[in-house]
């Protein structure tokens, strides 16, 4: 940056900054991520195996039964029409990789989200902090997240889940953290008069009442995974991203759109049935 | 005081300011400043100043004030949802303002329950389940919760509700499952937050009596927080006014009404319902004629003539009352040709005392037209009330007061 004068104020090197953060973490911690790494492989293929194990007509049997019971029977037809179409399309192995990765990758940020979420509902402080991290974390392009994967998990499927459960994780947290803060101060201090611990407080009041909006917070982790898993076939994860993917390298538009359809159909069946649950119900308990 | 019965809760020198300087508020209050100035001054609100009350055992205590006057941070203070800034709570002999966390939850356990105008029961929970809260986060065996759970449910009414949810509820039966809630827990003190403001008249009047009766019985300690000054005179043993954070005047319902400390409470009972407070000797007039038991009816009915009236009180030498002669059956036992009057006197005509309450007097015309004899405790005739001078006794009351 220079002006008439010559004065020249120079460039910050945070590019810089950042990836001699990044070597040092690769060199320093490659054990931990190695063995991150093959722990999730692991995960990755048991699932995948036991998913593809299963013939392609029971696994739509089973989905179409899980539709009708949770949703109804609209639902459960258009899962049978929708599954049936990608099996037709030759589709189905790329479906399951990709159903696999959203699968993992939920679990992981579901896991990671909502402690972090009750935490930040229950101190302000821990509040305060998360919530920019948050937002840095859902505005940086999601891409980026791609490129330090590779140097901690190497190109593949993991690098996927890593930045597939880091792009997914943040509605997780805030609807956990909202759910939690939305219940109602009368009831809090209800319970309060009777003499309920924290953990009382938590456990029998703030959790239940919270559970629809946490419900709602994963299924937006669950849609936010599938797009990211798609994404992600740019760093070699499988799936129905990387058929379209080839097809984008190949200029092969129909390739790319039946691809494309296959997402559709994977994302309105998860969401469908992940919304059953966020539907406000009663409770028993 | 007459109280012979213990002191259960005693509270002294209690003060709340709400704000991050209290103690700059209270060196203020010290000064003799009010809470208007101080507010001014330092932006902190005085909540409750210097309060000092005693809560006797087994009483039903009244806390009444209008919005704003501190009762609900008072009551509040008590279990300590709100944190005194000065003074003490001593319950049984233990400092509740000076419990540390751990105490503090062990003494909201075994003293206080409270119910809350809004209810505040736990949607997710069924009736049973919300009665059984506070036995379950004290603990007590699965067991006892649920028996104990249901004989509060029963006690207020509410058996067969048990696998009901709160939102299935009309707002009446909602506020018991709250009431079942505190009663369940057997705590030593029943804190009762304005806990019928939000019900209906109906409904209202039917818990207050309900509550009174469940009072009695059970001889809980109960300090019942209101703005309703009605509510206040017709359920509280002893009522405490607040304003402005403090204490105005503590004393029996009667006391309030009779003799007000000051100004403001001489005001704040204005509102209230006068049939309450005048009695059936404001509305009492003299009695112009009597008859003597040994009259006869030519003689009763001449007295009545003379006098204008239809009918007649009959008294003995010392003018206790025998009963009432109507001047219909006087003309009659005259037309039979009888000799005395005890044929025809009517024996149940009501007699009451100088000191009952106006309002009380209504129901005691409702059958018949007959004046009321007013007595003393010897049933000797003082003087009589007709329908006419208890309507016009009120409406004078109204107007001197409108």
């Amino acid at each position: 940056m220079s002006d008439a004068t010559g004065f020249t104020i120079p460039k910050i090197e945070l590019g810089d900054w950042i990836e001699t953060g990044l070597d040092y973490l690769t060199t320093n911690y490659s054990g931990i991520t190695r063995g991150i790494s093959k722990f999730t492989e692991t995960g990755i293929d048991v699932l995948n195996d036991a998913l593809m194990w299963l013939p392609e007509w029971a696994l739509i049997a089973l989905v179409t039964l899980l539709c009708w019971r949770l949703a109804g029977t609209r639902l459960a037809i258009g899962s049978v029409l929708g599954l049936g179409l990608i099996w037709n399309l030759d589709l189905w192995d790329p479906m399951i990789e990709s159903l696999t990765l959203v699968v993992i990758a939920t679990l992981v940020a579901v896991v990671i989200a909502v402690p972090l979420g009750i935490l930040a509902a229950l101190s302000d402080r821990f509040y305060k902090v998360i919530m920019p991290v948050l937002d840095f974390m859902q505005t940086m392009p999601a891409f980026v997240y791609l490129i330090p994967a590779i140097p901690f998990f190497g190109i593949g499927s993991v690098s996927a889940i890593f930045a597939t459960v880091i792009f997914s994780m943040p509605p997780a947290i805030r609807f956990t953290t909202l759910g939690i803060r939305q219940v109602p101060n009368d009831l809090i201090e209800a319970a309060d008069a009777f003499g309920a611990t924290r953990s009382q407080k938590l456990f029998k009041l703030q959790l239940p009442l919270s559970l629809p909006t946490v419900m709602a917070g994963i299924n937006q982790t669950i849609m936010l995974a599938l797009s990211m898993v798609v994404i992600a076939a740019m760093i070699g994860a499988d799936g129905l991203g990387n058929e379209v993917w080839k097809a984008i390298q190949r200029l092969r538009p129909g390739d790319g759109f039946e691809a494309g359809i296959a997402v559709v159909i994977l994302a309105m069946l998860l969401d469908r049935l992940t919304q059953t649950f966020s539907k406000e119900k009663k409770p028993r308990s | 005081m007459t109280d012979t019965r213990d002191v259960k809760i005693r509270v002294r020198n209690l003060s709340k300011v709400f704000g991050n300087q209290p103690d700059k508020a209270l060196k203020l209050r010290d000064e003799g400043m009010k809470r208007p100035e101080i507010l001014e001054k330092t932006g902190q609100t005085l909540g409750l100043s210097n309060v000092d009350f005693d809560v006797m055992e087994g009483e039903l205590l009244v806390i009444m004030g209008l919005s704003g006057s501190g009762k609900s941070t008072l009551i509040r203070c008590l279990n300590r949802l709100i944190e005194p800034t000065e003074g003490e709570i001593l319950i049984d002999g233990d400092d509740v303002a000076k419990l540390d966390d751990k105490s503090l939850l062990r003494c909201r356990r075994k003293h206080f329950s409270m119910v809350f105008q809004n209810f505040a029961l736990f949607p997710h929970r069924t009736v049973q389940q919300n009665a059984e809260f506070g036995l379950e986060v004290r603990g007590e065996d699965k067991e006892v919760c649920y028996q104990r759970g249901r004989d509060a449910l029963k006690q207020v009414g509410l058996d067969g509700w048990e696998d009901a949810y709160p939102s299935q509820l009309s707002g009446g039966m909602q506020q018991r499952v709250g009431l079942a809630r505190a009663l369940a827990n057997d705590s030593t003190v029943l804190l009762m937050d304005e806990a019928f403001s939000a019900l209906d008249p109906l409904i209202r009047k039917d818990m207050q009596q309900e509550l009174l009766a469940l009072q009695h019985k059970m001889k809980k300690t109960t300090i019942f927080i209101t703005h309703d000054l009605d509510e206040a005179l017709s359920i509280g043993d002893r009522i405490i006014l607040l304003k402005d954070g403090e204490i105005v005047q503590i004393g029996s319902p009667e006391s309030i009404l009779t003799s007000p400390a000051n100004d403001y409470v001489a005001r704040f009972v204005e509102g209230v319902d006068m049939s309450r407070i005048l009695t059936a000797r404001s509305a009492m007039t003299d009695v112009r004629a009597t008859a003597r038991d040994d009259d006869g009816p030519r003689t009763a009915l001449r007295k009545m003539g003379d006098n204008g009236l239809d009918s007649l009180f009959v008294v003995r030498r010392d003018r206790t009352v025998l009963g009432i002669i109507t001047a219909e059956d006087a003309e009659r036992a005259v037309r039979e040709n009888l000799t005395d009057l005890s044929s025809i006197i009517h024996s149940d005509c009501c007699q009451v005392s100088p000191e009952e309450p106006l309002h009380n007097l209504f129901a005691m015309f409702a059958g018949h037209h007959h004046p009321l004899a007013v007595v003393d405790e010897q049933s000797r005739l003082l003087g009589v009330v007709i329908k006419g001078s208890v309507l016009a006794e009120l409406a004078e009351a109204g107007e001197a007061h409108a």
